[in-house]
């Protein structure tokens, strides 16, 4: 049971992470909310399917073009539906659930609304201090672990990094000191949405891949990041963890767990903003006057 | 006495004609009313009866979240909890008491206001993008909670076998209608009063509406209690309308609705969210009715709410009123777009190009020569 709890809430976590990361970088450089970026994890799981499914393609090779396609995709989409709006910021919010709804629709009009089925990467389980894993889950965790450490680099080690950074903390300094904010924010853009198609690719063998896959981890993305504090990329990590243990050990130890998992983590969730108002590690952002 | 009738008769027709009809916005509110009230009377449609009445429910919800976060500015992700709130409270109250659907809907009300203040007093220091995810958690919090105990919730498929409140179709509408409008015109009148021009001062910037005394924590609760109670009106009215309250009254879904519809009409404006509804709803219900059209409802939903976004952001209802309304420059009341002078003050309402001089143009004050002149910036 502990065991089973450990390795749930980790590789849960990890996909958590994937997911928060992306979307808090957005919110960070561009104070966009995107509603849409948990269907862009949708739709990398669905690409991966096609790929799989009429192409035959190796799983490696349609993984990445999966993830290259929902990239461009998330490009053309803010490029055409939020850039023209980003003036008025409750546009974009509804630009960003029109578009989640329409991918979700068109989904629905493709594949149907069934669940469809991915083979694993790998097949086979490793026993860990007597919890048998599938290596699928251990893979997860990797890739995971992976793009994170990827994420740091990119943010820590680059200028593009570095201009990504001062823009999330001062878009007008950043623009008078002669970076050029749209690319950066399409950068940006690219960045977040790719962490997420990694993550859709990556779990697509775990979960079952249907067109309403994408609200769940809505919901959930949105308390991790709201708990670690909006535009914080260590918060996120760590309030994608302490959500991923929250709901493995609601849904282990409580008796009704899996309907209330999700409410449990809502409840930890809201009880850390009665604490601190701005998440764990968020920055009260003075410019809200 | 028919000297005081045609008395009164007159001066209604004075009033009407110099207060609504000289304002195309305000001919076309009592057209539209006055549409609603007459409808059964046209058409006994019972589809048509049905959609109407939809429609006219999710019309006080909408103009309830516009209160809450176009006047206010708490933009509320969860405003699905209150109509669930109203929707299941009337519905439980109902089956399991017995209670009339009267109070049930009172009972209702009561209980979304209170849920209000609860979910306001627990967002009092949350602001921005915080309140508006925080606020999403409620109505999923609810509905963990309604499905872990089904046995009273119903669960998935949630509670039904409501009395509707008449036996009548038609006078389910009338009731549903005269409701609508007068729960529109109570926020409306609230959102323009003094209450509404301090939500304004609120949402503009709460530090300097606090410096100036107002107490901004009661203030927004009041906010939220209002439009809960708003709202849990158009649940109960909803319930009892389905004839039953299901999960779908707490969805995400549901909270995104009063979003989109209140930023497609127009934030701050309580009459923009309800067109919107008026617009939308019907339009979709009106699409999926064509078996070929059935299935992409939404995804046609989707995109008119994109495009028309992209071209008025500000939503639809200030770029109509941009087109057929203009604010006379100096006493800023509205006059038609087609007035040359304001209908109130008289003043030239466009800005006539003045008739070339006849005089040559008066000499300059400074010399252009001295240097004082030349040293100043172009």
């Amino acid at each position: 049971m502990l065991q089973d709890i450990l390795i749930t809430g980790l590789v849960n976590g990890g996909v958590y992470a994937l997911l928060a990361m992306g979307f808090s970088l957005i919110f960070g450089v561009a104070r966009i909310v995107n509603v849409a970026h948990s269907a862009f994890y949708m739709l990398a799981a669905y690409c991966l399917y096609t790929l799989l499914t009429y192409t035959g393609m190796g799983m490696g090779l349609a993984s990445l073009a999966s993830v290259a396609a929902v990239t461009a995709l998330s490009l053309l989409c803010y490029r055409f539906f939020i850039e023209p709006v980003r003036q008025h910021e409750s546009a974009v919010l509804i630009a960003t659930i029109a578009l989640g709804l329409i991918f979700q629709e068109l989904m629905l009009r493709l594949f149907g609304g069934h669940y469809l089925g991915i083979p694993n990467a790998l097949e086979g389980v490793v026993t860990l201090l007597g919890v048998t894993i599938p290596y699928q889950r251990l893979l997860i965790l990797v890739i995971a672990g992976a793009s994170l450490a990827a994420v740091w680099f990119v943010l820590h080690r680059t200028r593009l990094g570095l201009a990504i950074r001062a823009t999330a903390n001062d878009l007008e300094v950043a623009n008078l000191m002669g970076m050029d904010v749209r690319t950066v924010a399409m950068a940006t853009m690219a960045i977040s949405v790719a962490l997420a198609a990694v993550a859709g690719v990556s779990v697509a063998p775990v979960f079952v891949v249907d067109p309403f896959m994408w609200l769940a981890p809505l919901v959930t993305v949105l308390a991790v990041v709201v708990l670690g504090g909006l535009g914080s990329l260590k918060g996120s990590l760590i309030g994608a963890l302490v959500i991923g243990y929250v709901e493995a050990i609601t849904v282990f130890l409580l008796p009704q767990g899996a309907f209330l998992k999700g409410a449990v983590a809502l409840s930890i969730m809201v009880v850390v903003l009665l604490a601190r108002p701005e998440g764990l590690y968020g920055v009260a952002f003075e410019e809200e006057r | 006495m028919a000297n005081s009738l045609s008395f009164f008769a007159r001066r209604a027709w004075v009033n009407l004609r110099s207060d609504v009809l000289v304002l195309p916005s305000r001919t076309v509110a009592l057209a539209w009313a006055a549409g609603l009230l007459l409808l059964p009377l046209l058409r006994d449609d019972p589809y048509l009866l049905r959609i109407m009445a939809m429609t006219c429910i999710f019309a006080v919800y909408a103009a309830s979240w516009d209160l809450l976060a176009g006047y206010a500015g708490q933009v509320s992700f969860g405003h699905a909890l209150f109509f669930g709130a109203g929707a299941y409270t009337s519905a439980l109250t109902s089956l399991e008491l017995g209670i009339s659907p009267w109070f049930g809907i009172v009972l209702g009300a009561t209980v979304a206001s209170a849920a209000g203040v609860a979910v306001g007093y627990l967002c009092l220091r949350l602001r921005g993008s915080y309140l508006s995810l925080a606020t999403l958690a409620f109505p999923l919090i609810t509905l963990g909670i309604l499905f872990a105990f089904p046995e009273r919730s119903g669960g998935e498929l949630g509670v039904s076998g409501l009395r509707s409140l008449f036996a009548s179709r038609t006078a389910n509408y009338y009731a549903i209608a005269v409701a609508m409008l007068a729960l529109v015109y109570a926020l409306w009148a609230i959102a323009d009063s003094r209450f509404g021009l301090v939500l304004h001062a609120i949402r503009d910037d709460e530090v300097a509406a606090r410096a100036s005394g107002i107490n901004t924590p009661r203030y927004k609760l009041a906010a939220f209690a209002i439009s809960a109670c708003a709202a849990g009106i158009a649940g109960a009215l909803y319930a009892h309308f389905m004839r039953g309250a299901g999960p779908s009254t707490l969805e995400v879904g549901l909270s995104f609705q009063a979003v989109i519809w209140g930023i497609f009409g127009g934030v701050a404006t309580i009459y923009g969210p309800v067109v919107a509804v008026f617009v939308l709803y019907p339009l979709t219900e009106w699409l999926g009715s064509f078996t070929a059209f059935g299935e992409l409802r939404l995804l046609i939903f989707a995109v008119i709410v994109l495009v028309v976004l992209l071209f008025m952001p500000r939503g639809l209802t200030p770029w109509i009123r941009d087109r057929i309304e203009t604010p006379c420059p100096r006493c800023k009341g509205p006059s038609a777009a087609w007035r040359a002078t304001c209908r109130i003050c008289g003043v030239a309402l466009h800005h006539v190009p003045r008739a070339p001089a006849a005089a040559p143009a008066p000499p300059a004050l400074t010399d252009p020569g001295t240097p004082r002149a030349s040293s100043r910036l172009p």
